[in-house]
């Protein structure tokens, strides 16, 4: 497939400490750190650390386009998220300014099957990858 | 190292407020009569809201989010709310400071993340 290879434009986010606790409450968590200054400062660090699946709020807008590419050619009523991989680095807090560059990495067919892998790099304003993210797309056939 | 098992129970409104924090609108996770238009049950779960759980098991059993170095999910049964969610996971190997976690999710007997593959530092 021609797509296979093709990038999307990088899009910034600026972690916001009021994100990081509305995205904690909403998955269930409750460690202090994600919740509060005081205790993450204590820990270390420069304010309320994302949870490593915040992830998904900082890269979805740079890997959403990439989904609706006609060039892609995802038919979206029949897609679903068939897969997820995310591997870390260092922690994301609250004031960081996150980059993130989504790829179509490779896309196959097996038994009328579609599979759409896109990968996001996101990189901190240090240039330190925080997260990169392998999604995979399923699209049933006809 | 182990990795207690974790239970949680969405409540009806979470794929509302996990919709609101991760921008994903999808009307299969937030509008009742659209989920049912399109053959499914009703409202279901987002898979990544999901794999937050199965993430959170990992991050308390290895005391933080520091110790997650990688995660890797499939999504197949769809999750509901109002239903209790069971995050499994075992230590499949501990080596050169690293454990490897196979885990999954179920709701009932419907498996809704399977082969998940966790990477901890080991303290």
């Amino acid at each position: 497939m021609s797509a296979v290879g093709k990038t999307y434009p990088p899009v910034g986010y600026v972690v916001g400490r009021e994100k990081v606790r509305e995205y904690a409450h909403a998955v269930g968590e409750t460690d202090p750190l994600y919740l509060d200054p005081e205790a993450a400062r204590a820990a270390g660090h420069r304010d309320v650390v994302a949870p490593p699946m915040f992830a998904v709020v900082y890269s979805t807008p740079a890997v959403f386009p990439a989904f609706f590419d006609p060039e892609v050619g995802i038919d979206f009523p029949r897609m679903v998220h068939g897969g997820q991989e995310f591997a870390w680095g260092p922690l994301v807090v609250a004031g960081d300014e996150i980059t993130t560059e989504a790829e179509l990495v490779d896309v196959s067919e097996r038994g009328g099957v579609g599979f759409f892998v896109f990968e996001t790099r996101s990189d901190n304003q240090d240039g330190e990858r925080v997260c990169t993210g392998k999604w995979t797309c399923i699209v049933r056939g006809e | 190292m182990e990795v207690p098992e974790l239970r949680v129970t969405p409540d009806r409104y979470v794929t509302v407020r996990y919709a609101g924090a991760s921008g994903d609108f999808n009307p299969i996770h937030v509008d009742e009569e659209f989920a049912r238009s399109v053959g499914l049950p009703g409202r279901i779960l987002h898979g990544l809201w999901t794999m937050a759980q199965v993430a959170r098991a990992q991050t308390e059993a290895a005391g933080g989010p520091e110790a997650l170095r990688s995660l890797s999910v499939q999504f197949r049964g769809m999750g509901v709310p109002e239903q209790e969610v069971v995050v499994t996971s075992t230590v499949r190997e501990e080596a050169d400071g690293v454990a490897v976690v196979d885990a999954e999710a179920r709701q009932g007997d419907t498996r809704i993340v399977r082969r998940g593959v966790a990477e901890l530092r080991l303290p």
